[in-house]
C-alpha cells in the first residue's frame, strides 16, 4: 500500500513541473524508479517505454505502464491519476479566467522561457533511452534513419515502429 | 451564409465520453492532432478559433496537454461531470490496452525473440524523440539567447542526474527571468 502513496506522491509532485508533457518526465521518472528506488531495471524502464510507443493513446501512459511494474493495478491508477489530477484541478479552476491572463507579460514570459527547458528534458529523454537499450551498430543506424525520415517526410511514425518491431523479430538490430 | 456556427447540438455525457475515446484510441504518440479533428471537423463543437485559444491554456500548463484538453471540453458543455468523463473517455480505452500488453509483457518479455523486438522499437523510439527535440528547438524564435537553456538543462539531467524538481524552477527562473527582460526591453 505505502508503495503506492510513494508512487501517487512522486508523480503528483512531477506533475507540476512536466513542461512537454509525461515525455519530458521520462529522464526523472528513470532517476526516481530504476536508480533511487531499483524497483525496475534500465532494461525493462526501456522496454516498458516500448510498450507505450507501439499502443494507441497519449503520452500519458508510459506513467500508467511504470506504475503497473512497480505495484500492479493499483499502481498503475495511481501513477496515472496522480500525473493528471493536479493540472485538471487547475485548468478547470482557470479555463474561465485565462482570457485576462493570456498574453500578459509574466505569461509570455513562461511560455518562452519553458520551452528550450522541454527541448532539454526531451533530448535527455532520448539519449537514456538509446543509452539504457544496449544499442548495437545497426539499431543506432536504424536510430538515426528513424530520426531523419521523421523530420524530411510525412510518413506516419507507426510505420517506423513497426519496421522496428520486424528489423528486431528478424535479430537485424 | 460563410459564417461557421461552431456545435449544432451540445454533446451529453455519452457523447462528450464516446468522442473522447476515438481520440483516444486513434493516435500513436501523441492524440492531440486528432483532438483537433474530431472537436472541429467532425463533431463541430468549437471552431478553429476557439480551439485555438483554449488550446494556448492547454499547453501553458504543464502535465499531459490533451488531458488538459478533455478537462476544459468536458467543463465547458456539462460543469463538472463532463469535466471528469470526457478525460476518462480519452484514457479508458488506452489504459486498457496498455495493460494488456503490460500483462503479456509480464508472460513472454522474457523470450529472446521479445526483447530484440523491444529493442528494435525502442531504437526507434528514440529516433523520434531526437526529432521532436529538433522540432522543437529549431521552433525557438530566439536560438542564440535560449538554446543555451536547453543545453543546460540537458547537462543538469542527463549528465549530472541532478532532480528534476530543482532544475525545472532554477531554469524557469533564469529563463523565464530572461524573456520578462527582453519582453520589456521592446
Amino acid at each position: 500500500m505505502s508503495l503506492v502513496v510513494d508512487l501517487f506522491r512522486e508523480f503528483a509532485l512531477l506533475s507540476f513541473v512536466a513542461f512537454g508533457g509525461a515525455t519530458a518526465l521520462l529522464p526523472e521518472m528513470h532517476r526516481v524508479v530504476v536508480e533511487n528506488h531499483q524497483w525496475l531495471d534500465d532494461t525493462t524502464f526501456t522496454h516498458l517505454y516500448a510498450i507505450a510507443q507501439a499502443a494507441p493513446g497519449p503520452n500519458v501512459l508510459v506513467v500508467t505502464l511504470i506504475g503497473w511494474h512497480v505495484a500492479g493495478l493499483p499502481g498503475a491508477l495511481a501513477a496515472t491519476v496522480a500525473m493528471c489530477l493536479p493540472m485538471s484541478v487547475l485548468i478547470y479552476l482557470l479555463m474561465d479566467r485565462w482570457e485576462s491572463f493570456a498574453g500578459q507579460r509574466w505569461q509570455k514570459a513562461i511560455s518562452i522561457g519553458v520551452a528550450p527547458l522541454a527541448v532539454g528534458l526531451i533530448f535527455s529523454g532520448a539519449t537514456l533511452i538509446a543509452q539504457s537499450a544496449g544499442l548495437g551498430v545497426a539499431a543506432w543506424g536504424l536510430l538515426a534513419a528513424t530520426m531523419l525520415t521523421n523530420l524530411k517526410t510525412k510518413l506516419h511514425p507507426l510505420w517506423l515502429i513497426a519496421a522496428g518491431a520486424l528489423l528486431g523479430l528478424f535479430g537485424l538490430v | 451564409m460563410t459564417l461557421h456556427q461552431s456545435n449544432q447540438a451540445r454533446p451529453d455525457l455519452r457523447a462528450l465520453f464516446l468522442g473522447f475515446s476515438s481520440v483516444g484510441l486513434s493516435g500513436f504518440g501523441g492524440v492531440l492532432p486528432f483532438a483537433r479533428r474530431m472537436l472541429v471537423e467532425q463533431r463541430g463543437w468549437m471552431t478553429a478559433e476557439e480551439f485555438n485559444a483554449q488550446l494556448g491554456l492547454c499547453q501553458f500548463l504543464p502535465g499531459p496537454n490533451v488531458v488538459n484538453l478533455a478537462v476544459l471540453v468536458g467543463k465547458r458543455y456539462r460543469g463538472l461531470a463532463g469535466a471528469i468523463v470526457a478525460p476518462v473517455g480519452l484514457l479508458a480505452g488506452p489504459i486498457a490496452i496498455v495493460l494488456l500488453l503490460a500483462m503479456l509483457y509480464d508472460t513472454y518479455g522474457s523470450l529472446p525473440v521479445a526483447q530484440s523486438m523491444l529493442r528494435g522499437v525502442a531504437a526507434v523510439g528514440a529516433g523520434l524523440l531526437f526529432a521532436m527535440a529538433w522540432r522543437m528547438g529549431m521552433a525557438i524564435r530566439d536560438k542564440a539567447a535560449f538554446l543555451p537553456f536547453a543545453a543546460l538543462v540537458v547537462c543538469g539531467i542527463a549528465w549530472l542526474r541532478w532532480p528534476m524538481l530543482w532544475v525545472m524552477p532554477a531554469g524557469l527562473l533564469l529563463s523565464g527571468g530572461l524573456a520578462y527582460w527582453r519582453l520589456g526591453r521592446r
